[in-house]
């Protein structure tokens, strides 16, 4: 399992188990765990086409995935219906069905771009993560104060001085950032399940705000290890596992703070 | 009727509005509006439900650019960075299961806008517990932000506020949703804050009665246009049926002010637009934004 | 005039069987679809439609596992979801969102382990293209007839109830106080979307159906703000979307770049798309011209009314 061509999948699944962890929050925070969910879409349109005209999926991938980004943001604060946003999304899948069609290995492809693929990363793949890797987290780090501030209160954000639109603009290229780096790996399906499932879950188990990012970034790795783990096992898709652990994690959260309430309240009705 | 001692005669002049107005979609909501706001002063921004009281907010807060006029704080110009005033809005949606406490949110107000992540001191514990004793906070300082009920909440905002060292503390609405006896906490607990740390205070509010055991001036607002002074100067039903436009009665039941509009007065609002259909939501869009 | 036919819709077209087969099951769906689609967005249930259409992709790729008609899979994944939705309360809130999208995601992961074993165990190829993204030309003669039953089962459902189902869309409350059964109403409209999402997905494939549900829905009500002038308007958009979508996919087996043809889905999805895009913007302008004239009048009454005047102020706004 940790033998010479698996290095690199535990490498690259781990430095994208840590950004999810950390976007997941922001996004959770935010409200807007669907931004999760509608980046890797039309991500997955970048991808297809870029390899269709045999450019490395990565250059397709960024560039829709911050694309849409921005695509979304503009289209929220413009107040437009969500049906726009959705039917685009949809045409993006359509566009990347279409690409991948294009191909003659289109089934394995769309598996891969929409399921999830672990096997053959290569050295330049683990570099390029990396890269994205730092650039988010230097990102978070760097606006960690009033992105959560904003986030929280915005009202009071704007009244500090800090705009929330530019705060959106930020937060939404660092999700397509971080989209780009997980959508090879995961895949455009099963991505938004690492990206929330242990955010979700984290905010159940501490009322802190760092330790709630720890902890998600936490769950994260350990949803991708036993995941690669157990695919390597059984030859299942990794996917199946990463989406299985992130309803888990979050199932055990909601069960885990429900307890507490119950237990306070008996508390409270005791004293 | 207030008894709170008058603010000495040379103290500073926080806030100034001179000749404000503002347009907006086409109608003028504030014509002209002069008031000024001295440190150690409560004053009540009194009008009702869309008379224009949160856009002087805005105003002050640099969110709404004036059409005309001007807003002076401590005798300058509008900073961009707002770190002289505090600002407490009236409408805070908060996820019950957010994973911050009630100390967070009052940390987030020593620095939140700065870049960077906090790192823990033993000052800035010291500067939270503080700000929570003022507040009558401590007994839930450690409970999530989105459990406490409307009354905890505001105490933490005002903390969080208060913290940042404001000259002026603005406050929209904050008796809306509360019931009687955490009105008359909040505002005991705003006049006390008025008195020790010589702040300004400017609450803006429908009803002026529970403010009344502490406010020491109030600006009136109706039909876009203010008065200001004490409530003996404002509350007449000269002052105020000139600014309403019509004939308006004044009425004291007890110690109780009632402001009662003329009987031919006929008010309509302008119609808006109202769709017909609830929005289509597609996806779970952004929450959103409290009031305006 | 044929000769512009002739170039627009290759030969073959109409003698070829799976063509048959695909215009009517196309038609079908997005008949349903438009009807079921236009209570969706009324009742503000879009978020519900999409998660359907996710489960089937659980549904159809199990179905193939199993040996059987993908259609089946579709049905029983979308009645299984609805029933769990109804169980848990539909309505839409901040932390409900969350859970479902998790649990979605639980439930696509399956799908793709499935789709693995599709792939390795069964001798079915194909299965991944046709259970997301859909192969309307695959579908075997025999389904139509269960097809245009399972609609007609839901049409004449949706058609009974419509009155009581209208109310209790638009208001809740009203409905309630009129004795109606809220709940027994919300059931069988579940139910009614899980045939037409299953029927979008053999259309356009599970990942794509919600467009097919919700599109053609969302431009009519744009266009127009009566239910049923709306639902009319709907089917037109979907059948015309569905129908154009298989004659252009049909050309395009002659297109470059594969001479295989390009995807039904991919055509009708964009053209729904772009029929919605094109009544939004025209209903955009109409409200902006709406306005203008409006506030035109108001400016226009406020300076030709006497301030201290008998007559009553429009109340300033702001607030």
């Amino acid at each position: 399992m940790f033998s010479g061509f698996m290095v690199n999948t535990w490498l690259v699944a781990t430095m994208v188990a840590v950004i999810a962890g950390v976007v997941g929050t922001f996004a959770v925070l935010r409200g807007s765990a669907f931004v999760a969910h509608a980046v890797p879409q039309a991500g997955f349109a970048g991808a297809a086409g870029a390899s269709l005209v045999g450019l490395s999926t990565v250059w397709g991938l960024a560039v829709f995935a911050v694309m849409s980004a921005l695509g979304i943001g503009w289209l929220s604060r413009r107040g437009r219906h969500d049906a726009m946003t959705a039917l685009g999304l949809v045409v993006m899948l359509g566009l990347g069905a279409l690409f991948l069609s294009f191909s003659n290995e289109y089934e394995p492809a769309i598996f891969g771009l929409l399921f999830g693929e672990v096997l053959g990363i290569s050295n330049n793949d683990v570099l390029v993560t990396a890269v994205l890797g730092v650039l988010c987290i230097t990102a978070i780090a760097v606006l960690y104060r009033p992105l959560l501030l904003s986030s929280v209160l915005p009202e009071i954000g704007e009244a500090r001085g800090v705009d929330s639109r530019r705060m959106e603009l930020c937060f939404l290229v660092v999700v397509a950032l971080a989209t780009t780096m997980t959508l090879p790996i995961l895949g455009a399906l099963l991505m938004f399940s690492l990206m929330i499932g242990p955010a979700g879950a984290a905010r159940s188990f501490t009322r802190r705000p760092l330790p709630a990012l720890g902890l998600s970034v936490c769950l994260a790795v350990a949803t991708v290890w036993i995941a690669i783990a157990a695919a390597y096992e059984w030859n299942w898709p990794i996917g199946f596992f990463v989406g299985g652990l992130g309803a888990v994690f979050y199932i055990a959260g909601r069960c885990w703070a429900r307890s507490r309430e119950a237990r306070v309240s008996r508390l409270a009705a005791a004293t | 009727m207030t008894e709170s001692q008058p603010p000495d005669e040379g103290s500073e002049e926080v806030l100034a509005l001179d000749g404000i107005t503002v347009w907006l979609s086409g109608r003028e909501v504030l014509h002209d509006v002069c008031f000024s706001v001295r440190a150690g002063e409560f004053t009540g921004l009194i009008g009702s439900n869309g008379a224009g009281k949160t856009t002087i907010f805005r105003v002050v807060l640099g969110l709404q650019a004036p059409s005309s006029g001007r807003v002076l704080v401590a005798g300058r110009p509008r900073p961009r960075r707002n770190r002289l005033i505090g600002y407490v809005p009236q409408k805070v949606l908060l996820d019950p299961d957010v994973p911050l406490r009630a100390r967070d949110l009052v940390a987030l107000g020593i620095d939140g806008h700065r870049l960077g992540i906090p790192l823990p001191s033993e000052g800035r514990r010291r500067l939270v517990d503080g700000m929570l004793a003022a507040v009558d906070a401590e007994g839930f300082a450690n409970a999530r932000v989105g459990s406490l009920s409307g009354g905890e909440l505001q105490r933490v905002l005002i903390a969080h506020a208060l913290i940042g060292r404001p000259r002026l503390l603005l406050l929209d609405e904050p008796l809306a949703n509360l019931d009687i006896a955490s009105e008359q906490e909040v505002v005991s607990l705003l006049a006390r804050i008025t008195a020790q740390h010589g702040i300004a205070v400017l609450i803006s509010a429908h009803d002026m009665n529970p403010l009344l055991p502490a406010m020491d001036r109030i600006v009136y607002l109706a039909g876009g246009k203010a008065a200001s002074g004490t409530t003996q100067e404002v509350v007449r039903e000269d002052v105020l049926s000139e600014l309403y436009g019509r004939q308006v009665d004044v009425l004291q039941v007890r110690d109780r002010i009632l402001v009662v509009a003329g009987s031919d007065a006929g008010v309509h609002h302008d119609e808006e637009a109202k769709p017909e259909y609830p929005d289509y939501p597609v996806y779970p869009g952004r929450r959103s934004q409290a009031g305006s | 005039m044929t000769g512009l036919l002739q170039d627009v819709i290759e030969p073959g077209f109409f003698s070829s069987e799976p063509v048959h087969v695909a215009l009517v099951v196309g038609a079908v769906a997005a008949l349903v679809s438009a009807v079921v689609g236009v209570f969706t967005v009324l009742r503000g249930q879009s978020f519900a439609g999409h998660a359907l259409g996710d489960v089937g992709t659980t549904g159809g790729s199990g179905a193939f596992l199993v040996g059987v008609n993908p259609l089946w899979g579709f049905v029983t994944a979308a009645v299984v979801g609805a029933g769990i939705m109804e169980l848990f309360g539909i309505r839409r809130q901040r932390g409900r969102d969350l859970a479902t999208g998790i649990v979605l995601g639980g439930a696509l992961g399956v799908a793709a382990l499935f789709l693995y074993l599709d792939s390795n165990s069964v001798n079915t190829t194909g299965a991944t293209f046709t259970v997301l993204f859909g192969s309307i030309f695959a579908i075997n003669q025999s389904t139509v007839p269960v097809v245009v039953l399972m609609s007609l089962l839901a049409l004449v459902t949706i058609g009974v109830l419509y009155r009581p189902l209208l109310l209790s869309s638009l208001n809740v409350d009203m409905a309630c106080a009129r004795g109606v059964p809220v709940r027994t109403l919300g059931v069988l409209y579940l139910l009614a979307m899980a045939v037409a999402v299953s029927l979008s997905c053999i259309t356009i494939g599970a990942i794509l159906s919600t467009a097919l549900l919700i599109g053609p829905a969302a431009g009519a009500l744009r266009l127009t703000k009566r239910p049923g002038l709306a639902m009319a308007w709907a089917a037109l958009i979907g059948v015309a979307s569905t129908w154009l979508g298989i004659l252009l996919a049909y050309d395009s087996y002659y297109w470059p770049p594969v001479h295989r043809g390009w995807p039904v889905s991919f055509f009708v999805v964009t053209l729904i798309f772009l029929v919605y895009l094109v009544a939004d913007i025209s209903s955009e302008r109409r409200g902006r011209q709406l306005s203008r004239q409006r506030s035109g009048r108001s400016i226009a009454a406020r300076r030709d009314t006497p301030r201290n005047s008998n007559q009553p102020h429009s109340a300033v706004g702001g607030g």
